[in-house]
């Protein structure tokens, strides 16, 4: 396959132009009901994460529960999916038996991906295994920079038909990748490589998801669609907090890829600060004030 | 389907009057038995105010006041003095930027999101930069001694009424000359507004003088014998008509005229980043802008492509009333215009270029007209040479960088182009060739108060923002 592989030519990208349009999107002005239903729309849309050296069965429950019923006092949707390293696929799964919420889990040793293929590969399978419904890997950075394209291209390959059925989102970690130029490439060659969702970051390199960044993605996933018909998903992840952003990326997404990109199936935050926000601002909606985050349960 | 709610700017810090004279020595006057025009929303037809039209005798008035002024307050007072009361005008523009920004889109139709985050702060941006230049003027031009021409009359056009005012008065007083302006006659509201503001800055009485009226107002202007320098900005008609009417006198003339502009696409371009400069170059203020890009020359290979794009980027713009703060396009200036804008799109069709307009649904009252695009355009078809000054675009493919330069220089005009392509080398020699004032590189419309702006054959001459503006208000001797 790598023997065979050619490096797919994309645009250019210019920085100054990708910004400015960017920034564009932040001029506009959602009120009233177009605000409340992009509430419900981003809540739909989470991934509810915890991935942290100290995660314990106990907090992941504590995350399904949140992520089951949003809020003790509102009606809201559910979350699209708890995302959880691989030794806590097991708890999220029979926590969430029943749902409709997708258990994702990072898998390939997120997030560095720094090890062998074999034990990238036995890592996405165990989590599949376990009952993971989506696998969200890292790509080989180093393979990317140093300009082995085939490498990386026959690597997510190698991934996604280990998940078998699962669906698999590719983090191309766009922080490392360093210039919109290689996050246009990685972009096209994870979604060649019949990625389901590509995904800007982990969390955890600075920075995480940016709208200039998300923007490329969206709009060589735009391009992909004009090509072959084909959709593929978009997850920004890390660096949302606020409801202003997340509605900030939905216009985005809207002016950009259209409406049918405007659920779930298609895109995805990766936040976990960001669900509480978008209470109170739903709180704020309906009663004209702010409450205070005490009454909001913690996530 | 997730649609946007109605985003309306409140109008309820514009107190308007129902009449307006004129501004002269420092104070609104309405002369007795003067004739009154009314000037109008364009997004609903209805009257905003009634305006007073000068004749000769109040242009005359208006001209000796800004004399006195220039003799007795301005042309002596120490630059850092002037820079102060200059300076003072753009802090009040930023304070009041709000209820300028909604009065601009009152009266002109354009979109509030222009007016609000490019019209008003980029001409308090000009007030700020000319301030800055009023005790230096020395080491503008090193080695000259550079003194003020006198009175200036002032003639703006209608597209960017308050932004047009600042490119002619910053550079105007900063220099230390006196200014007799005349606002356009669709659009004089934000200059009753920025008198308003002189008057608060403390400007002495006469410095800078606003005359309201048509074209007998202009040319009374024009043709005053005390009045030192022309600046006009408008169309090439009315240039030309200028330039005949002050032969053989002593005035100083500076015109910033018509435009045909084009944006040049090649196939190695960053080709989102160019759809979004098309975009901005063509519909940015409806298209009313001289150095419009309303013609796109594409690279053939990539000709389906980028319109298969660019249809689908115009299919998202937002056309309709200018106050929603979500617009993008809004109501074209006025009836005249429209009706002007019509006729060259149905001269289009006739000549047999491909008509594609955006789908969109345009409010029933108001001058409105969804973005418009020609494709299969060549050089000898009219709306590949008039300049349309509407959202219209003619497409246009070339082949080779030298047939791209050769197409974009067939033009009696000579104002702005600009050129997308990844390839540095590839652009300077593009800049080099082209025959314009400004020439863009992967960018379009982007107007800066330290860079100089002008045209080339019919566009006009002289420079408008820089040093360079100053030389059309400086006697270098």
């Amino acid at each position: 396959m790598s023997n065979s592989y050619q490096t797919p030519r994309v645009p250019a990208v210019d920085q100054v132009g990708v910004e400015e349009r960017a920034a564009r999107f932040n001029t506009r002005s959602i009120k009233k009901g177009a605000k409340l239903a992009g509430l419900d729309m981003a809540i739909s849309m989470i991934d509810l994460t915890t991935l942290a050296g100290d995660d314990t069965p106990g907090k992941v429950r504590m995350l399904c529960r949140k992520a089951l019923r949003p809020s003790a006092t509102l009606e809201t949707p559910q979350v699209a999916a708890v995302c959880v390293y691989p030794s806590m696929v097991k708890v999220a799964v029979e926590e969430l038996a029943g749902s409709k919420i997708n258990v994702a889990s990072v898998a390939t040793y997120f997030p560095s991906g720094q090890t062998t293929m074999r034990e990238r590969l036995e890592d996405v399978k165990s989590a599949v295994g376990d009952g993971a419904s989506e696998i969200d890997m890292v790509i080989n950075r180093g393979a990317f920079l140093s300009g082995e394209y085939a490498r990386v291209f026959d690597e997510i390959c190698q991934v996604r038909a280990a998940c078998g059925d699962a669906h698999l989102k590719v983090i191309l970690e766009t922080g490392e990748l360093h210039t919109y130029d290689n996050v246009r490439l990685a972009s096209q060659i994870a979604i060649d490589a019949g990625a389901h969702f590509i995904k800007t970051s982990t969390g955890k390199i600075s920075p995480a998801a940016t709208m200039p960044v998300t923007l490329v993605m969206l709009q060589t996933i735009r391009d992909h669609y004009l090509q072959t018909g084909k959709m593929v998903g978009m997850k920004p992840a890390g660096g949302i907090r606020d409801t202003k952003t997340a509605l900030r990326y939905l216009i985005m997404v809207k002016e950009t890829l259209g409406d049918a990109w405007l659920n779930p199936d298609w895109f995805r935050f990766g936040a976990s600060s960001l669900l509480n926000d978008l209470l109170m601002q739903i709180e704020k909606q309906h009663s004209g004030h702010y409450h205070s985050s005490r009454y909001l349960s913690i996530s | 389907m997730w649609d946007y709610a109605p985003a309306p700017q409140s109008t309820e810090m514009v107190k308007l009057k129902k009449r307006y004279g004129h501004f002269i020595d420092g104070e609104f006057v309405e002369p007795e038995g003067a004739t009154y025009f009314k000037t109008v929303n364009p997004a609903t037809e209805e009257p905003l105010a009634e305006i007073a039209s000068a004749d000769e005798a109040t242009v005359d008035r208006a001209v000796k006041a800004a004399r006195k002024a220039y003799e007795t307050v301005w042309r002596d007072m120490p630059g850092a003095e002037r820079a102060k009361y200059i300076y003072r005008i753009a802090r009040i523009m930023q304070e009041r930027a709000r209820e300028l920004a909604v009065l601009e889109t009152m009266d002109g139709g354009k979109p509030i999101r222009e007016s609000r985050d490019v019209d008003v702060p980029l001409a308090a941006a000009y007030f700020f930069y000319y301030a800055g230049w009023a005790d230096k003027l020395e080491y503008a031009f090193p080695g000259a001694k550079p003194t003020p021409i006198g009175v200036a009359g002032q003639i703006i056009p209608w597209n960017f009424p308050l932004l047009m005012a600042a490119w002619k008065i910053a550079p105007a007083l900063a220099a230390g000359n006196t200014v007799v302006l005349k606002p356009a006659q669709t659009t004089p509201l934000t200059a009753m507004l920025l008198a308003e503001i002189f008057q608060e800055a403390g400007l002495p009485a006469g410095v800078v003088n606003f005359v309201n009226g048509a074209a007998e107002t202009g040319s009374a202007l024009v043709n005053h014998p005390d009045v030192d320098k022309i600046a006009f900005t408008g169309s090439t008609g009315v240039g030309k008509l200028i330039q005949r009417q002050i032969a053989g006198t002593d005035k100083r003339l500076t015109l910033e005229l018509g435009g045909k502009g084009a944006n040049i696409v090649f196939d190695d371009a960053p080709i989102d980043q160019a759809i979004e400069g098309i975009v901005n170059g063509i519909f940015f203020n409806q298209g009313h802008v001289c150095c419009a890009g309303s013609r796109l020359l594409v690279q053939e290979s990539i000709h389906d492509e980028v319109m298969a794009k660019l249809k689908t980027r115009m299919a998202t713009l937002r056309v309709g009333d200018p106050l929603d703060k979500n617009t993008d396009v809004g109501a074209i200036n006025s009836a005249a215009q429209y009706k002007r804008i019509q006729e060259l799109i149905e001269v289009g069709v006739a000549e047999g270029a491909e008509l594609h307009q955006a789908q969109c649904s345009l409010p029933s009252t108001g001058y409105f007209l969804a973005p418009t695009v020609f494709t299969g355009v060549t050089p000898s078809h009219r709306i590949a040479k008039d300049e349309i000054f509407g959202p219209v675009l003619s497409v246009l493919t070339f082949r080779t960088p030298e047939e791209a330069i050769q197409k974009a220089n067939n033009t009696a005009y000579g104002l702005a182009n600009g050129v997308w392509t990844d390839k540095g080398s590839k652009l300077f020699k593009m800049a080099n060739a082209l025959n314009s004032g400004v020439v863009w590189g992967n960018t379009y419309n982007r107007f800066d108060p330290t860079s100089p702006f002008g045209g080339f054959k019919e566009s006009g001459f002289g420079r408008e923002g820089g040093r360079h503006g100053l030389l059309g208000y400086l006697n270098i001797g």
